[in-house]
């Protein structure tokens, strides 16, 4: 398949020429003075300069970027360990139901639809991860390792335990190291055994009476089930340390595996991996934490708890407070309830197994070395050249292409997850798409991408020289 | 495709395909592919059951049917300002709304383009060279802004001064993000609802990181003297940020002329009220460019030398940082941002600035009818006030607020004899069904 994004280029010699869509502030702009305020003017601005187009003209501008932009809908998208999803269209309209957002200072009884709502999401949520009690308050991924790894702080202070390490294992996610040290830890990384999983010898001879948890997520970024979890909850748990989940790769256990059953003690969901809410470009997603019974005191404030068919907020007694200024992303779990009401038990659990034979039958089809297997919902194939040109030059044959150049376990790493919303076809493409930029020249790749709305981006350019703004434009 | 019961419907496998990819793996069933162990697996059985879109629409509906049908006339940092149709039209075009983090920009130009216009506004806004494309909301950047000012070489100490008067939200927040530092907040008095600059002189010393203060404050009263902070902070080598909103930006004064290094909040823009999903505001001087948290975007050119857009300075970020990261944050709120940035775009500087304008107005209506009411007295501030504003009571507050909530109104009560009102341009027209059932209650 060719594949060449629609692109508007403007060549008409002024002082910006050769711009893809000309900025707002381009278009038209408008100074106003701020002189006939209803405030005294030595409290009031003197002017403000903003783009002032007609909604036509934004309609258009808009129309145009989003032309220039890939989304799930546009074709494959298999970043590993992003689980890039469909978003179903019905979850957008059940958040824009008129009531769906109400105001968060709103009293609990007047609330009591959308406390219940919450109460729903918080079980859901619970018996998918094996967990006692839920928080929604988390407004994302990294938010909700901040949460949990404080909710064990507060855990280990309260027991009085002095403890000021976190172990995280080299390949994982960066949030989990930066999380930890938000938190105030020591971070200790914990190298990888050379089938790919915990070293758990290292992670033996790792844990102390400093260990205030181990941060692990499983299947690995690898795609390996963590085999010896288990023992490696037994060495964590007997040295007094706690066990936490990152859920960036529960997509891959839905009803086959639960965190609380592997032993784990608290866990993020990332809604916009697993649950399918639209990643918008980076944001707004949602990180619920779960926790086992013994941490749930520890939980932000407030809880929502049922007490004969009422729903109250609910100050939990050892509160590590608040995570997020409100009550978290409500629009976003909304569509989180919706989803997993959608697919119930059995529509949960064909979607691991979906997500998994994608991944298996993508891998079979490609003609890159797999070095770690047996691999689940994603796997990290070898390009044996540059990743990044060879990722280039994917996006020259209509697909977004895998994550590159991590996990640096693999070298030149393809980290590829494709989900379980493609269908062979579409796997087959990605697939051509793989076998395609490994079969072109090195000056094929070099030059890619040549069918995108921009050409290659000198990036390490664009960081030498920051222009941040419109304003940084003319210096 | 099933409507409900067998499989996922987004699943799109047929029995055939499923088959015919299960002999291309060279494996007889789905089951083979897991690799786990006996002893950890799960049943399946989570008890839920599976239902039709029809279905679940229709159970949502009656849920948030049973939420009471309320006009709210609540604020402090949770506001509700309406956001035109072509918002909702443009951002849900999938392109964006289902695209992810900008790592391939040249397949990502749109989306980048677009957060670069909506840091370029806010440059203007708060006459700051830098803007970040978002934090989560007004809480977690504050809490940012802390761990920006302990971290920058510029600034020495570790106490952070705030305002006694804040939103808990923030406060809590700020708290868990200073958690892990040696850092102490202390909380510097108010009189009359503003800073009170003196006790805030007397306690700004050399060994303060941040001085924090709000214009808005978060009872809506707009500061006088926030230059006076700014020189203060200056003297002792304390960073000052400025707490506010995207609308209060375009008429109050530019935070940049009252010596403000860092500008936060919620934008309160592109969102309506939204359970409290907002859009953290992050502005700073270029100083601290490599001290900012999150994503930023900057301009580049691409083969063609053409001017294209890309994320920058990516080396702060956890993913190549990891504990060194200027932040832990990933997933940010870029599709808010972008929903902002249309929002402001439609209003033009003409029509941000009248909202604005109709902020003080509003309020300012509102008090003036409450104050003729007997048992109340608003503001209970003597100052300006933007959007909001507090009432001293007679009677009890949460008894005043509980009966407002039987008369179809909800406010907030914050103190014994204190109640708050938020006006907006949603809720501006039943100021005289609000007035009248607030001369029930007094």
């Amino acid at each position: 398949m060719r594949y060449d994004q629609a692109t508007w280029t403007r060549e008409d010699g002024d002082e910006n020429a050769d711009t893809y869509e000309p900025l707002l502030a381009e278009k038209r702009s408008t100074e106003v003075a701020v002189d006939e305020s209803p405030l005294p003017d030595d409290l009031t601005r003197e002017s403000v300069a903003l783009p002032d187009p007609s909604e036509p003209e934004l309609a258009r501008h808009y129309t145009r970027l989003s032309q220039m932009n890939y989304g799930v809908e546009s074709g494959p998208f298999p970043l590993g360990s992003c689980t890039m999803k469909y978003n179903p269209k019905f979850t957008e309209d059940v958040a824009a139901l008129p009531g769906a957002g109400t105001h968060p200072a709103r009293s609990a009884a007047s609330t009591q639809g959308t406390l219940e709502l919450r109460h729903h999401l918080q079980t859901y949520l619970a018996r998918i991860g094996g967990m006692h009690s839920v928080t929604l308050q988390p407004p994302a991924g990294a938010a909700g390792e901040f949460t949990g790894i404080l909710v064990a702080k507060a855990y280990h202070e309260e027991h009085g335990n002095d403890r000021n390490e976190i172990i995280v294992p080299e390949s994982a996610h960066g949030t989990n190291f930066a999380s930890a040290a938000l938190a105030g830890y020591e971070v200790v990384s914990l190298p990888s055994a050379e089938d790919g999983r915990v070293d758990v010898d290292a992670l033996e001879a790792a844990v102390s009476d400093d260990t205030a948890a181990l941060m692990l997520t499983n299947p690995n970024t690898l795609g390996l089930f963590e085999r010896d979890i288990e023992e490696i909850a037994e060495i964590v748990h007997g040295a007094g340390g706690l066990l936490y989940y990152d859920g960036a790769n529960l997509n891959a256990l839905l009803g086959r595996v639960r965190p609380g059953d592997m032993g784990f003690d608290v866990m993020h969901y990332n809604v916009h991996k697993t649950f399918a809410t639209p990643h918008g470009g980076g944001g707004p997603g949602a990180g619920p934490v779960g926790v086992v019974e013994e941490l749930a005191p520890y939980l932000p404030s407030p809880q929502i708890e049922e007490r004969d068919g009422e729903y109250e907020r609910v100050e939990p007694e050892h509160t590590i407070g608040k995570v997020h200024g409100f009550a978290g992303n409500w629009l976003v779990l909304l569509k989180t309830y919706a989803y997993i009401a959608r697919l119930g038990d059995s529509g949960l659990t064909d979607t691991s197994a979906k997500a998994v034979l994608n991944a298996n039958y993508l891998a079979s089809q490609i003609d890159y070395e797999i070095p770690f297997s047996p691999f689940h919902h994603e796997f990290v194939a070898s390009a044996d050249r540059d990743a990044a040109d060879v990722a280039k030059r994917m996006l020259d044959y209509g697909v977004h292409p895998p994550t590159t150049k991590w996990p640096e376990i693999v070298d030149e790493a393809l980290m590829t997850e494709p989900t379980e919303a493609e269908t062979q076809a579409a796997l087959d493409q990605l697939a051509r798409a793989f076998n395609n930029a490994a079969d072109d020249s090195d000056e094929a790749l070099e030059t890619a991408p040549e069918r995108t709305a921009a050409g290659r981006i000198d990036q390490a350019d664009a960081a030498r020289n920051p222009r941040l703004s419109w304003q940084a434009l003319d210096n | 495709m099933s409507d409900t019961g067998r499989g996922s419907p987004f699943a799109p496998h047929t029995d055939a395909e499923t088959t015919a990819m299960l002999d291309a793996i060279g494996v007889e069933n789905q089951e083979a592919l897991f690799d786990i162990p006996e002893d950890v697996r799960f049943d399946g059985e989570f008890g839920i059951a599976p239902r039709s879109e029809r279905e679940i629409r229709r159970e949502i509906q009656l849920h948030l049917d049973r939420d009471d049908d309320l006009t709210a006339f609540l604020g402090r940092g949770h506001y509700d300002h309406y956001v035109p149709s072509m918002v909702d039209h443009l951002a849900d075009r999938s392109e964006f709304l289902s695209s992810y983090t900008q790592y391939q920009p040249e397949v990502a130009q749109g989306f980048l383009q677009a957060l670069f216009e909506y840091q370029s506004m806010l440059v203007e806004l708060t006459g700051l060279e830098i803007a970040n494309c978002s934090m989560y909301d007004g809480a977690s950047a504050l809490g940012e802004a802390a761990t920006l000012a302990l971290r920058a070489r510029s600034v020495d100490g570790t106490r952070v001064l705030i305002p006694e008067l804040l939103a808990d939200g923030r406060r809590a927040v700020l708290e868990n993000y200073l958690a892990g530092t040696d850092a102490t907040i202390e909380r510097y008095p108010m009189a009359d609802g503003n800073a009170d600059r003196e006790a805030l002189a007397d306690t700004l010393a050399d060994d303060c990181a941040m001085v924090y203060a709000e214009n808005p404050t978060v009872r809506g009263t707009i500061e006088e003297g926030l230059s006076e902070i700014g020189e203060l902070a200056d003297e002792h080598g304390a960073l000052f940020c400025l707490g506010t909103d995207g609308v209060a930006l375009s008429l109050l004064e530019k935070p940049a002329n009252v010596g403000a290094d860092v500008v936060v909040g919620d934008a309160a823009l592109g969102l309506g009220a939204s359970g409290g999903l907002g859009l953290g505001l992050f502005t700073t001087h270029e100083d601290f460019l490599r001290q900012v948290p999150g994503r930023l975007v900057g301009v580049g050119e691409d083969s063609d030398e053409n001017r294209a857009y890309t994320l920058t300075l990516q080396t702060r970020e956890q993913h190549i940082r990891r504990e060194r990261a200027t932040s832990n944050i990933c997933t940010n709120q870029a599709w808010v941002a972008l929903r902002a940035a249309m929002h402001a775009a439609w209003l033009g500087a003409d029509g941000l600035v009248g909202l604005a304008e109709d902020c003080v107005t509003n309020a300012r209506d509102l008090a003036d009818r409450l104050d003729d009411i007997d048992g109340v007295e608003a503001p209970a501030h003597d100052r300006h006030h933007f959007r909001e504003f507090t009432v001293r009571t007679d009677r009890s507050a949460a008894d005043m607020r509980e009966e407002l909530e039987d008369e179809g109104f909800a406010v907030h009560a914050i103190d014994d004899h204190l109640l708050q009102f938020c006006v907006t341009e949603t809720n501006a027209g039943q100021i005289d069904e609000l007035a009248a059932a607030v001369e029930v209650v007094a």
